[in-house]
């Protein structure tokens, strides 16, 4: 099957059937969805193994700062400085929060 | 197969104290509810197979269906060939999905059928769902390589590209080998698993060839143009640490091979090889093929990023390496895993009668030794972008090593142990 049509024909499958209640709208589950990208390598939840930072409980602003350091090149990396651009400042603010309440 | 009864869910976790403290705090409450099967046990389903039950908090009923009694990871397993590592050491079990209440199925699933939202196990046993999530990796196309195409063969002739057994029997194989001999990889066309996994064995390999028996080449017969991944990084240690040990030929395509002389058939050419190495071409797995999953270049499985839903059946839901890549997305373990958490999220939004966030976001890191200490990474990061109904690189982010060092060689085995426990642990 040609591909793009498919790939239409089932999104308009897909969504009609839902009620059109968005996620999006103060999706309670964005800061968590977004701060599990990071849990391969800082752990579950940010409770790492070790050999990495874990970041659960880290205080918020600690941490947003760094990440926003590493976003800007501010503080030099082997990777974070990479990853950290990925993100909006909006976003790291999320993931930060996040983190923070995990205790 | 009797339904278990969501009693024995309750007891399967230890309870619901033992499960609030598992989850942690900040979630908000979910509405979700039913049963989610899930079947593949590596790097993608088994960490959906935790993350529904977790994000849930234990509202969604979890079956995960795996045919290997442990896991065995696939990055790292090059170490194993090189000496560096045992299997022992890249081997996890499964019972830490016990405490998230995640009900294990040890069996082969042998048919899928989407209609009536059922699949069978090649015990007989049936199982039916509210949602599938099929994690079934690769499987290789041995009919594209006649010689290889029979199970004698293909204990000969190894591909160690599913680690287990195989990685055990090329480093065997590499042990026996005189000082002075051969090795040839085949690396097949891209898309591929693993784009740097070719390039880390011929290293690796390499590096053990230079301590134990240096007069010995390796032969890297690309079918690619080039090196697919981490090309200046790759040659740069090349040259530096294996000039005269590591031959490189792009455009080297294998068509065939001579098994009883060991000797990869090319267009133009044949080469005969003390350890021959084919890594052959791959689609996903072939369960996604009896399920009629695939429906890109009779090969991989096309989905719907928000969702990671098969765009070929409904309620059915493709992680991983099987998947159609979107724009510059690796088939990687690590990928895995953040597909895995993209479609829980997606799983129990739609379970509770919810859109999927239409914002999700993918990480992708590879780590790859160039001997038994120096790592180099590649690194990306993916948004949803929304007019394209892709995943989209972000522009900006993600990017290379500035070179090997041993920083990173520290890293990549964290990287291993914390991905296992947010896989298993």
């Amino acid at each position: 099957m040609n591909k793009t049509n498919a790939t239409a024909l089932a999104f308009a499958a897909g969504f009609a059937g839902l009620s059109p209640a968005p996620a999006q709208a103060g999706d309670p589950n964005l800061a968590r969805n977004l701060s599990a990208t990071c849990a391969n390598c800082h752990g579950t939840n940010g409770r790492s193994l070790g050999g990495m930072e874990s970041l659960a409980g880290v205080d918020k602003n600690k941490l947003l700062d760094k990440l926003k350091a590493f976003r800007s090149d501010a503080k030099p990396a082997t990777i974070m400085h990479q990853i950290s651009k990925g993100y909006s400042e909006e976003q790291l603010d999320l993931i930060a929060g996040w983190f923070a309440a995990q205790k | 197969m009797r339904q278990f009864d969501r009693r024995e869910f309750l007891r399967a976790a230890g309870g619901a104290g033992a499960m609030a403290a598992l989850y942690g705090c900040g979630v908000a409450g979910s509405k979700a509810s039913g049963h989610v099967v899930v079947v593949g046990g590596g790097y993608g389903g088994a960490t959906a197979a935790k993350y529904l039950r977790m994000w849930s908090q234990g509202s969604v009923e979890v079956t995960l269906i795996e045919r290997n009694p442990r896991f065995v990871s696939c990055p790292i397993s090059n170490l194993v060939i090189a000496g560096e590592k045992t299997l022992a050491e890249i081997t996890v079990g499964y019972e830490g999905l016990q405490k998230y209440g995640v009900k294990l199925v040890h069996g082969d699933v042998v048919a899928v059928d989407a209609d009536r939202r059922s699949l069978k196990l090649a015990s007989g046993d049936t199982l039916s769902w509210d949602r599938l999530v099929l994690a079934p990796g690769i499987d290789f196309m041995y009919y594209s390589l006649p010689g290889l195409d029979n199970a004698a063969a293909q204990e000969t002739i190894l591909h160690a590209w599913k680690a287990g057994a195989q990685t055990l029997a090329l480093r065997k194989q590499l042990q026996a080998m005189p000082d002075g001999g051969i090795y040839a990889l085949c690396v097949p066309k891209a898309p591929y698993r693993c784009p740097p996994g070719p390039y880390e064995r011929a290293s690796l390999v390499a590096w053990y060839f230079k301590q134990n028996k240096p007069r010995s080449k390796v032969l890297i017969l690309d079918a690619n143009e080039d090196i697919v991944s981490k090309r200046g990084l790759f040659m740069k240690a090349w040259a530096d640490a294996y000039a005269g040990i590591i031959e490189y030929r792009a455009q080297s395509e294998l068509r065939d091979v001579d098994v009883a002389n060991r000797t990869a058939i090319l267009e133009f050419d044949k080469v005969k090889a003390d350890v021959l190495n084919v890594v052959p071409p791959q689609r996903a797995g072939s369960i996604a093929l009896q399920a009629g999953l695939i429906d890109v270049n009779q090969r991989w499985c096309s989905v719907d990023w928000l969702s990671m839903e098969s765009t070929a059946a409904r309620g059915i839901h493709v992680l991983g390496d099987a998947c159609f890549p979107a724009p510059a997305m690796p088939k990687s373990g690590h990928m895995a895993n953040q597909h895995a958490k993209l479609a829980a999220a997606a799983i129990l939004n739609l379970l509770a009668g919810q859109r999927p966030s239409d914002q999700p976001m993918v990480v992708n890191t590879c780590y790859s030794f160039v001997d038994n200490r120096n790592v180099i990474h590649v690194a990306s990061v993916h948004a949803y972008d929304a007019q394209a109904r892709t995943l989209q690189p972000v522009k900006g982010a993600g990017g290379l090593s500035s070179a090997p060092n041993e920083m990173e060689g520290k890293f990549a085995l964290a990287w291993a142990r914390n991905i296992w426990a947010d896989m298993l642990g």
